[in-house]
C-alpha cells in the first residue's frame, strides 16, 4: 500500500492570483443564460470564451513545461482553474485538451503539444467519457495504417482539432492522432451539454502513429482527468451552496426569511461540511499529481469517489431549498444540477472508484 | 382515484340498486359492457359515469355508489381489460385527483351536477391556480384579490406554477377576499373559467427543457357568486382539504408490485447485465424494498381512509414516494453509465400528460426533482407530520393574528 504523503492543501497567493484573474474572464464572458442556451443549440459564446482563457490568458498550456511552450505550471494551479470552470460551468475543453489529452501527449515527443500549449489546436482523447484509467481500455482498429471503427460519447470531441486515438495493435494500445475533419464527429444530445458529448466515427482514415506503446500514457491521461474533475466538482459544490445560502436569507415565506428555518440551516450546514471535505480531497489529489506522489492512485479514487457524490448532493439540495425557481430553466441551479450528474458519471463514476480503492488499500470485497 | 367517501345520506328507493358485494358490483359492470359498444368514446364514459361505475366511492348521483375505495381498482380493470375508451386520467390529475373531491366534499349539489361529470369523463381538464411568487409554502400569503360586483366576483392577480393551465378548461382558484382579516381568514375558494378573456396564460419553461407548468395573469376576471366553493372566508379550510388530497394522489399510486418508478428501474437493471456491479446492485435492493413498503403502505392508508378523508399519513406517503422516486432515478443514471450521459431532446414543448415514468432516464431524474416540491415541500410535509401528528411544537409565527395588509412583504 502506498503511504500517504503531507500535501500543502491550500492555496499559495500565486494560485490565489490565478484564480482572480479566470474569475473576473468569466465574469466577463460567460453569462449563464448563454450557457443556457447551448441546450438550444446555440454553441456561439463557446469559441470566444475558450480564446480568452486558452490564448488571452495562456491557461491551454498551463501544465505544459515551458520548454514545449506551455506555461509551466502543475497540477495544483490547473485544479485552481478547474474549480472557477465549475463554478460558472464554463463550456470549455480545459479538461479534456489542457488536461487530459496534454497529459497523454506529454508521455510522446510529438510537437502537437506545441501548438496544444499555443492555443492554436484543441485535442480530445477518443475514449468514452464514462472510461475509468483502470477500466480495459475500448480502441479503435487498424489496417496498414488506415483506422475504422466508432466510438461513442467522447468529451471534447466536438471542439477538436485534433483527436488522439487508442488503437488496438498486436503490441497491445498505440496512439494515432487524427485530423477531426477526417473523421465523422456526430454530437449527440447530452445531460450536461455544457460538455457536449460526441460519437466518432473513423471509416479508413489515415492516422498519425503518435506511440506504439501507448496504455501507460492513455492511463496516465484520464487518472490526471480524475485527480482535478474533482476540482471541477468542488467548485460546482461551490455555487451550489453559495447561491442557495444567498437565495434563503432572501427568500421570505411565513413573514420571515426561510433560511431562519432550522430545518434548512442544517441542511446547508450539511452541504457547508461536504464542500469543506470535497476541498479537503480535491486538493490532495490535485497535489498528488502535481508532485508525481506515489499515494496519486490513491488520492484519485477518494477524490473521485467523495467529490463526484458531494457535488451531486450540493446540486440537488440547491434545487430542492430553492423550491419551485430551482425546477424552472431561467434559473441557473438546473446547469449545475446536469453538470453535477454528468460529472459523477465521467470517468468511472464513485462506485467503479470505490471498488478500484479497495484493492488499493487491501480492503477486498471477499 | 380519490379515496373520499361520502356515504349516502337518504336510503332513497334507488338506493336499492346499490350492489351489496364486490361479485355483484363485478357483474354490473359486465352487464353495462353488454350494452354499451363504445363508439363514441364520450356517449359511454358519460353513461359509465351515471351508472355509479365511474369512481364507485363517490355517493349515487355522482359517479358511484359510496362503495369502498379498494373496490375501485377491479372495477378499473374490467373496463380496461373490455379495451373500453377511457377517460384518460393521466391528462386530468388535478381535476380528478384534487379538485373532484373537494368539489364532492364542499360543493352545491348544483355544483357537483354541473362539474362532475364532465371532470370525470374528461370533457373539462382542470389545473390549480394556487401558488404565487409570494405564496409557495405559505400558500395562505395568497395576494390575488377577489372583490365582490353584485353577482359576481372580479379577480385579479398573478399565479405561478401552475400545471396545465395551458389546456384546462377550469381551475380551482385560491383568492384573497379580505386583506382586513388575518391571513388564513381572508381567503376564499372559486371555480374559475380559464377560457374568461382575462386570463393570459404563459408557458414557463423547466429544468427538463419542456413547459409543463405556467405563469398565469388573471386582469378582472369574472367569476359568478354561483362558482364560489364553500363560505366566503373559509378559502383556506377548502384549499387544506384539496392538498391534502393531492399528497395522496401524488404519493400513493399503484396497486401491483413494481409499478411506477421501481418497475421503470428494476427493467433497466434487467437488461442491462454489463453494467452490473455490487453497490448498485445493493442500493436498488434497498430502493426496491423500500417501493414495496410504500406500496404497502398506499394500500392501508387506502383501506383507511375509506372511512373518512385523509389525513395528515398522506404527507407521509408523499414524502417517501418523492424520496424513493428521486433515489431511484438518480440510481438509474448511475447503473446506464455511458448511456446515461445522453439525453432524449431539449427542445422547448408544452406536454398534454406528464408521465413521471416516461422518457428517458435523464428526464426522470430531472423530473423527480419536482415531486418533493409540488404539492406542498418535503421540509413542509415534515412540518405538518411533525406538528399535526407527532404534537410537536410549532416554530413561532410572527404573521398569524395581524391582518394580512399589516404583514411585511
Ligand atoms: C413541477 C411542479 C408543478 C407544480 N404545479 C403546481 C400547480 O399546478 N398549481 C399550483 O398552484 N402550484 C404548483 N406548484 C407549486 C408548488 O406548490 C410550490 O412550488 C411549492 O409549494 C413551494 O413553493 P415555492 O416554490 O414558493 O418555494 P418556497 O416556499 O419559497 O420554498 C423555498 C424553500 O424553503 C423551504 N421552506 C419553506 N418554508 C419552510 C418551513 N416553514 N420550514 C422549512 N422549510 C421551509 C421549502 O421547502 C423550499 O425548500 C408546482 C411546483 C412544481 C415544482
Amino acid at each position: 500500500m502506498s503511504e500517504p504523503s503531507d500535501l500543502d492543501l491550500l492555496y499559495t497567493d500565486v494560485e490565489d492570483d490565478l484564480r482572480a484573474v479566470v474569475r473576473r474572464l468569466l465574469a466577463q464572458r460567460c453569462d449563464p443564460h448563454a450557457v443556457a442556451a447551448l441546450y438550444d443549440g446555440d454553441r456561439s459564446p463557446v469559441a470566444p470564451l475558450w480564446h480568452g482563457l486558452a490564448t488571452e490568458l495562456g491557461l491551454a498550456g498551463l501544465i505544459v513545461s515551458e520548454d514545449r511552450g506551455g506555461a509551466g505550471a502543475t497540477a495544483r494551479e490547473a485544479a485552481v482553474v478547474l474549480e472557477e470552470l465549475g463554478r460558472a460551468v464554463a463550456p470549455v475543453p480545459f479538461l479534456t485538451s489542457s488536461v487530459i489529452a496534454a497529459t497523454t501527449l506529454l508521455d510522446t515527443d510529438s510537437t502537437l503539444v506545441r501548438s496544444l500549449a499555443a492555443g492554436e489546436t484543441v485535442v480530445a482523447l477518443t475514449l468514452p467519457w464514462s472510461t475509468a484509467p483502470f477500466d480495459d481500455l475500448p480502441s479503435i482498429a487498424v489496417d496498414r495504417g488506415l483506422l475504422t471503427g466508432t466510438m461513442t460519447s467522447v468529451a471534447g470531441a466536438v471542439e477538436a482539432d485534433v483527436l488522439l486515438v487508442p488503437v488496438a495493435t498486436d503490441e497491445g494500445v498505440a496512439l494515432y492522432a487524427v485530423s477531426s475533419e477526417e473523421v465523422q464527429v456526430t454530437p449527440i444530445v447530452s445531460l450536461d451539454m455544457t460538455r457536449q458529448l460526441a460519437d466518432v466515427c473513423f471509416s479508413g482514415v489515415a492516422g498519425e502513429l503518435m506511440l506504439l506503446d501507448a496504455e501507460t500514457a492513455v492511463r496516465r491521461g484520464l487518472e490526471a482527468g480524475c485527480a482535478l474533475l474533482a476540482s471541477e466538482q468542488l467548485g460546482i459544490a461551490q455555487w451550489c451552496l453559495e447561491a442557495t445560502v444567498a437565495y434563503v436569507k432572501d427568500r421570505r415565506q411565513f413573514g420571515r426569511a426561510v433560511g431562519g428555518f432550522q430545518a434548512l440551516k442544517h441542511r446547508l450546514a450539511d452541504v457547508y461540511t461536504g464542500v469543506e471535505s470535497a476541498a479537503a480531497a480535491a486538493r490532495y489529489a490535485a497535489a498528488s499529481l502535481a508532485a508525481k506522489s506515489d499515494d496519486l492512485s490513491v488520492a484519485c479514487g477518494v477524490a473521485q469517489s467523495y467529490c463526484s457524490d458531494q457535488a451531486v448532493a450540493a446540486a440537488e439540495e440547491a434545487v430542492q431549498l430553492h423550491g419551485g425557481i430551482g425546477m424552472t430553466w431561467e434559473h441557473p441551479a438546473h446547469l449545475y444540477l446536469k453538470r453535477a450528474k454528468a460529472d459523477q458519471l465521467a470517468l468511472g463514476g464513485p462506485g467503479a472508484h470505490r471498488r478500484q480503492l479497495a484493492d488499493l488499500v487491501g480492503i477486498s470485497a471477499s | 382515484m380519490s379515496p373520499v367517501v361520502t356515504r349516502p345520506r337518504h336510503r332513497s328507493s334507488a338506493a336499492d340498486d346499490r350492489p351489496t358485494d364486490l361479485a355483484e358490483l363485478c357483474r354490473r359492470a359486465a352487464d353495462f359492457l353488454d350494452d354499451h359498444d363504445g363508439q363514441d368514446s364520450a356517449t359511454f364514459l358519460r353513461a359509465r359515469f351515471d351508472a355509479g361505475l365511474a369512481w364507485v366511492g363517490y355517493p349515487e348521483g355522482c359517479g358511484g355508489w359510496g362503495l369502498p375505495l379498494a373496490w375501485q381498482s377491479e372495477v378499473d380493470r374490467i373496463f380496461e381489460e373490455a379495451g373500453s375508451p377511457s377517460n384518460r386520467p393521466e391528462v386530468n390529475d388535478i381535476g380528478l385527483g384534487m379538485a373532484a373531491p373537494t368539489i364532492l366534499t364542499f360543493g352545491t349539489d348544483e355544483q357537483k351536477r354541473r362539474f362532475l361529470r364532465p371532470l370525470w369523463t374528461g370533457e373539462e381538464i382542470w389545473c390549480q391556480l394556487f401558488s404565487e411568487p409570494g405564496a409557495g409554502s405559505d400558500l395562505a400569503n395568497v395576494s390575488t384579490r377577489a372583490s365582490r360586483d353584485g353577482d359576481e366576483w372580479r379577480v385579479t392577480g398573478q399565479k405561478v406554477w401552475t400545471s396545465r393551465a395551458h389546456n384546462a378548461q377550469f381551475a380551482i382558484l385560491l383568492a384573497r377576499t379580505d386583506a382586513d382579516v388575518p391571513k388564513h381568514q381572508g381567503m376564499t375558494y372559486f371555480l374559475c373559467d380559464m377560457t374568461d378573456p382575462g386570463i393570459d396564460v404563459r408557458p414557463l419553461r423547466q429544468i427538463t427543457g419542456e413547459a409543463e407548468f405556467n405563469e398565469v395573469f388573471l386582469t378582472d376576471v369574472r367569476i359568478p357568486d354561483s362558482r364560489r366553493l364553500g363560505a366566503v372566508g373559509d378559502g383556506w379550510k377548502i384549499a387544506t382539504a384539496t392538498l391534502a388530497n393531492e399528497r395522496v394522489h401524488i404519493g400513493g399510486q399503484g396497486a401491483a408490485r413494481e409499478t411506477g418508478m421501481i418497475g421503470v428501474v428494476a427493467a433497466t437493471w434487467r437488461r442491462c447485465p454489463d453494467r452490473r456491479a455490487p453497490d448498485l446492485h445493493d442500493r436498488l435492493m434497498e430502493l426496491w424494498v423500500d417501493a414495496e413498503v410504500s406500496r404497502l403502505s398506499g394500500m392501508r392508508l387506502q383501506q383507511k381512509s375509506t372511512h373518512g378523508r385523509p389525513g395528515p399519513e398522506g404527507a407521509a406517503m408523499k414524502l417517501s414516494f418523492a424520496r424513493t422516486n428521486q433515489r431511484l432515478t438518480g440510481l438509474e443514471l448511475e447503473i446506464l453509465g455511458e448511456d446515461g450521459l445522453r439525453y432524449s431532446d431539449w427542445t422547448l414543448v408544452r406536454p398534454e400528460e406528464v408521465e413521471l415514468t416516461g422518457r428517458d432516464a435523464g428526464y426522470r431524474y430531472l423530473r423527480a426533482k419536482g415531486n418533493s416540491i409540488e404539492g406542498g415541500t418535503s421540509e413542509v410535509l415534515r412540518n405538518i407530520i411533525s406538528e399535526r401528528v407527532l404534537g410537536l411544537p410549532s416554530e413561532p409565527r410572527v404573521d398569524k393574528v395581524s391582518p394580512w395588509k399589516e404583514l411585511a412583504k
